[in-house]
């Protein structure tokens, strides 16, 4: 006759976990090629307009990146809620957007210099003035090649 | 007898590459950089003069954005959706309207041959100080539209083929036929604040 055994004396198998590091690491490594790193942060808060005719920005190493909007909460204060333009990590002035471009432009390799693109992200309720300042400033510093930020629009 | 290795504990492995794993998922962002391409000219030298380019009034579409962002096109007030089609029918000029551009004949080479292309068209964005980025962009958006619309018909038309999978040199044919030429005025004060 067959008798069900009541075995609650026998201990629960560990379970084996030696696996769970690869499928870790596999994630990580999947993360780490679909994200970017950020490339600084934000001073400014910018929305980006949207777009139907976009293409992607190549080569990150040969990208560098202007940002127009207002500046965040916490710099409100000291700055305003004017619009403004910042490079790299601080705000800066139109006048320095040419320097910082030759800057940036030397620091890379010759045969790339040429090929150097200027992301403008600026926020969709920027007025053109200022945007028209930044385009004089790029085209006085040779950054001829430049790509408006903007996300693909759904509905029109 | 060799002597038997004790396994090392990786129990705490799964720990740190969740770890590195948070890390990265903080510091990245997903988001892809995209954006519309577009080309500056080059600045004009200081000691040169300001020639007075003469562009024969057909070959010119003025578009201009004022503060409230309205649209007018060829000195018609205009809706941003009906740009395209009108952009279009600027650079194409199928029908060779005589108040559309000028049509020259040119050979692209095989296969498309010689055709007739409106060489010498310029359309020329003006836009106020106080227009918004977005109708800018938008304005800009609907033009490079346009001529990525064209160059469609044309790669399906002579490669039997969308545009992106043509090789290098059958787009640059293309890309002849259509070239773009979108030039941007200094924005100038229209009123209307």
């Amino acid at each position: 006759m067959a008798k069900i055994r009541r075995n609650d004396k026998r201990e629960m198998p560990a379970l084996n976990t030696s696996s769970l590091p690869d499928i870790i690491f596999m994630l990580l490594f999947f993360f780490m090629s679909v994200t970017s790193m950020k490339e600084v942060t934000y001073k400014v808060q910018f929305q980006t307009p949207q777009a139907t005719e976009l293409t992607k920005l190549e080569k990150k190493s040969l990208v560098r990146y202007i940002y127009v909007g207002t500046p965040t909460a916490e710099f409100r204060k000291q700055y305003g809620a004017e619009t403004r333009i910042q490079l790299d990590d601080a705000f800066a002035e139109k006048s320095e957007i040419g320097e910082y471009i030759i800057n940036e432009r030397s620091s890379m390799k010759e045969q790339d210099q040429g090929l150097m693109t200027v992301s403008i992200k600026a926020d969709k309720e920027t007025r053109m003035g200022i945007i028209a300042d930044i385009k004089q400033e790029l085209r006085r510093a040779y950054a001829l090649k430049i790509s408006y930020a903007a996300t693909q629009r759904t509905n029109y | 007898m060799a002597k038997k290795i004790p396994q090392i504990n990786a129990s705490s492995m799964a720990d740190i590459s969740f770890l590195l794993l948070i890390f990265f998922l903080v510091t990245t962002s997903m988001d892809v950089n995209q954006g519309l391409a577009r080309r500056l000219p080059a600045p004009i030298p200081p000691d040169q003069k300001v020639e007075d380019t003469d562009i024969n009034k057909r070959n010119l579409m003025v578009v201009k954005i004022n503060s409230a962002n309205q649209l007018m096109v060829q000195g018609q007030l205009t809706d941003i959706k009906q740009l395209r089609e009108k952009a279009k029918e600027f650079i194409a000029n199928v029908n060779d309207d005589a108040y559309l551009p000028k049509l020259f004949e040119e050979d692209f080479g095989a296969p498309i041959g010689i055709i007739k292309y409106t060489k010498e068209h310029v359309i020329s964005v003006q836009n106020d100080v106080d227009t918004q980025y977005q109708a800018y962009l938008d304005v800009q958006n609907e033009l490079v539209a346009a001529y990525n619309e064209l160059r469609e018909e044309c790669a399906r038309k002579y490669f039997h083929k969308a545009y992106n999978e043509l090789e290098e040199d059958q787009q640059k044919q293309i890309q002849k036929v259509y070239p773009q030429k979108i030039s941007e005025a200094e924005p100038k004060n229209y009123g209307g604040n």
